[in-house]
């Protein structure tokens, strides 16, 4: 382990932080474009061509304004709350591989910071710290809007998060499937066992759990509960101005960068894509585009869907996608025994088969529960 | 820099509940600077967590001294004020106006195509309120696209009133004795063109709104308003009918002509907000309706009343007859007296019954105008239904009994 070792994680780092800065700044130029379309609206276009300058203005807009500390708040914890709510957003990328290996100088350089051999482990962990920078802004922001915000986000968190670690464990046991040793927690092992087939075509439904739970975690419409502007005002960042609250809408979209990279990682098979194995730059390029077209759903969602309620929210993480993980770890697992043990290709079919069975189950439940609170009506 | 005062709970404390003054539960101010309080309302809210324990309406922050300021005009100046009120039912506000002005006064002789454009105008005006209504309502669950195709389609609406009066919201269009002048050319295709393009945006909606399940979910069974706490306290308009009441102005004690319609008045009898949503949804096709009927049968034809008294005479006669110089001059002036009685019309806004109490005394300034507005009386009940909600239901609540604050505070 020499210096230069060092020099290139320092150096991957840095740039992988500062695609993710860039990232954020033009996701939210993505956004309001993309949204704007889908209402019959222009979207910014004035500054620069397209309105690509956009970001830029908003962020020397953000920079300049006045920083308000409103009066009676506990002012540590109000400063360290967007710290702690950035900085897992940022570190979680780690992890996440962009691609295999090119050759620099004589150098094998690995597209990835980190190759951690539990990195399931460590987004899982990371991802949830970032919650407790939204509870402590909204307590020690002295705003009972901020307040509620806060605990609502926690409630959230609590909801989902199991919903999340079980549907990633269905990716982690089929990563099995092709590998003698077993599954594994490695991130890079999960794409490359996906070069013959995504894991979404195995577990479609594990995908669209993980996919709902993660907007969930990164708070977005429909779950966008902890900051409800037409409930709570903008809940637990009311209190919050100029850079302070740019930390927070950093943390949000970049978390959905990282959130998508994660998921097209796991179930859409990252960085893989024709031609990578012999241009390994081609890596990076296909996971933007995957990262993109779930940017694009995400944005989509909060175009069409009201906002769920609280408490109905907690009731469908705890009572509909929870129990519903559960039975597609189950269908996975015994699933891929038996294609070990028989080695036919009728069990593994059954997989993807039996999980959209469970999950027409599922549904079928939703619209009984609705159709009965409505006494017929709908 | 104001001194900031420190806020005892002593002032209010006979309005929350016991648990409030122990810190139990929270008592929490919903604006008046708010999103979701359709203006400067401000509710002070009593939560149990999230829970609505009590909700105490504020209003007052908008007030504008309308009905006082009108007592300083005569009668033509008047009517402008009238637009101010509730600024989404400008065209309805001309029409109570007018028509309490024509029945003190007692001018009958309003020609049928006035009465004819006056329909198809409030109608476009109702279809207009509405749209904002479902876009605010859409926007108060997070819907918020629906609130941009609802503002798209508005657009349509205003330009067609700019079409006639000139003016996009503030119209005072209606003038006692008939309407201003008479509607351009054009008007016929504009409208025409709308009544085409409409109905199939209004099955947009519904294809988002009505059936989706997490909307169905925000609001089935939520704030139900029974019918007879409606009628006790005095609520009109689609939140009345929702309750299962049959009772529309335009059907019960027509005026303008509207017996001649054929429309349906639609009734819910559930009382939530979801039934206050789809009867709203269906004013949308009844009023289109009544449109086309009043579009099809629009006679040609004066605009206005020939009853030089009360009616400015045309321009034209004007430089050729000394008598209408005299009465241009008078009513310009002056204004045209009105007897020492008191009247009372009322008609069917968007929101209810919109009561216009006028009280001459024989002067051409009236004496004393009172409004009976149907937000006020439909925001009365709210404390009664939100109980026992969530926040977040309140916003829905709210938003499903449409209230305009420009019409609360006159």
């Amino acid at each position: 382990m020499d210096w230069t070792f060092w020099l290139e994680v320092v150096i991957k780092g840095f740039v992988l932080c500062l695609i993710l800065l860039t990232g954020f700044a033009y996701l939210t130029w993505y956004e309001r474009r993309a949204l704007a379309r889908m209402q019959v609206r222009v979207g910014p276009n004035r500054a620069g061509p397209q309105g690509l300058l956009q970001p830029i203005a908003d962020a020397v807009k953000l920079i300049f304004k006045e920083e308000f500390t409103p009066g009676r708040v506990y002012k540590v914890i109000f400063v360290l709350a967007p710290v702690l709510t950035v900085v897992p957003s940022l570190i979680l990328a780690a992890v996440v591989p962009l691609g295999t290996s090119f050759n620099l100088f004589g150098r094998e350089i690995n597209l990835h910071v980190a190759n951690i051999n539990v990195g399931v482990l460590y987004i899982m962990s990371i991802a949830s710290i970032s919650v407790y920078g939204i509870v402590l802004a909204g307590w020690s922001s002295n705003n009972k809007y901020a307040m509620l915000g806060g605990i609502r986000s926690s409630a959230q968190m609590i909801s989902y998060e199991l919903a999340l670690g079980l549907s990633i464990a269905a990716a982690i046991i089929l990563s099995g499937l092709a590998n003698p040793d077993g599954g594994s927690m490695n991130l890079i092992e999960i794409v490359n066992a996906q070069k013959g087939m995504w894991f979404v075509v195995i577990q479609p439904v594990g995908a669209l759990i993980f996919w709902i739970a993660t907007l969930a975690e990164v708070n977005r419409a429909p779950f966008d509960m902890p900051e409800a502007e037409q409930e709570l005002t903008a809940g637990f960042h009311s209190e919050y101005s100029g850079m302070k609250f740019a930390l927070f809408f950093m943390a949000e979209y970049q978390k959905m960068i990282v959130i998508s990279m994660i998921m097209a990682t796991l179930f859409f098979g990252g960085y893989l894509g024709p031609g990578v194995d012999k241009f390994p730059l081609l890596g990076p390029v296909y996971l933007f585009l995957k990262v993109f077209v779930l940017l694009f759903f995400m944005i989509w969602v909060r175009a069409t869907w009201p906002r769920i309620r609280y408490d109905r929210l907690m009731a469908f993480g705890w009572k509909i996608l929870l129990p519903l993980s559960l039975v597609v770890v189950f269908i996975t697992a015994t699933g891929i025994v038996f294609v070990d043990k028989y080695h036919s290709q009728l069990y593994f079919w059954s997989i993807p088969v039996l999980s959209i069975f469970s999950a027409m189950v599922a549904v079928m439940f939703i619209y009984r529960d609705l159709r009965r609170k409505s006494h017929g009506r709908v | 820099m104001a001194q900031l005062e420190e806020v005892s709970i002593e002032k209010f404390k006979h309005l929350v509940s016991e648990r409030a003054l122990t810190g139990e539960t929270m008592l929490l101010n919903m604006g008046p600077q708010h999103p979701s309080t359709h203006g400067v309302l401000r509710l002070l809210l009593e939560l149990d967590g999230e829970i609505v324990v009590n909700c105490i309406p504020d209003i007052g922050y908008l007030h504008t001294g309308i009905e006082k300021n009108m007592e300083a005009k005569t009668y033509q100046k008047a009517e402008v004020m009238t637009d101010r009120l509730d600024y989404m039912n400008t065209m309805g506000n001309n029409l109570a106006y007018v028509m309490a002005v024509e029945k003190l006064v007692g001018l009958d002789d309003v020609p049928v195509r006035a009465q004819a454009l006056r329909v198809i105008l409030v109608e476009l005006q109702r279809i207009a309120s509405h749209l904002v209504w479902l876009g605010a309502f859409g926007l108060d669950l997070a819907a918020m696209s629906v609130f941009l195709y609802c503002f798209r389609d508005r657009e349509l609406i205003l330009d067609i009133f700019e079409l006639v009066s000139g003016q996009r919201m503030m119209t005072t269009y209606f003038r006692p004795g008939g309407v201003w002048r008479d509607v351009p050319v054009e008007f016929e295709k504009a409208v025409r063109d709308f009544l085409k393009i409409f109905p199939r945006r209004v099955d947009e909606y519904e294809k988002l709104m009505t059936k989706n399940p997490l909307f169905v979910d925000r609001l089935v069974g939520i704030g139900h308003l029974d019918k007879d706490v409606a009628l006790q306290y005095g609520v009109t308009g689609p939140t009345l009918r929702a309750s299962g009441v049959d009772w529309d102005l335009r059907k019960s004690r027509p005026y303008c002509g509207y017996e001649q319609y054929d429309f349906n008045v639609p009734i819910r009898t559930e009382g939530d907000t979801y039934a206050r949503y789809l009867v709203r949804i269906d004013e949308f096709r009844e009023s289109l309706k009544i449109i086309e009927q009043a579009l099809n049968k629009l006679p040609m034809g004066p605009v206005r009343s020939e009853n030089r008294k009360f009616v400015p005479p045309p321009r034209s006669e004007i430089g050729t007859s000394m008598e209408a110089l005299i009465h241009h001059f008078k009513l310009w002036t002056e204004g045209f007296p009105a007897p020492k009685a008191s009247v009372y019309s009322a008609v069917e806004s968007p929101r209810g019954e919109l009561g216009m109490y006028l009280e001459g005394d024989g002067g051409p300034k009236p004496h004393r105008i009172h409004l009976r507005t149907p937000s006020f009386d439909n925001l009365a009940v709210l404390p009664e239904i939100v109980k026992g909600h969530f926040v977040a239901d309140l916003v829905a609540i709210l938003a499903s009994i449409d209230i305009v604050l420009g019409d609360i505070d006159r």
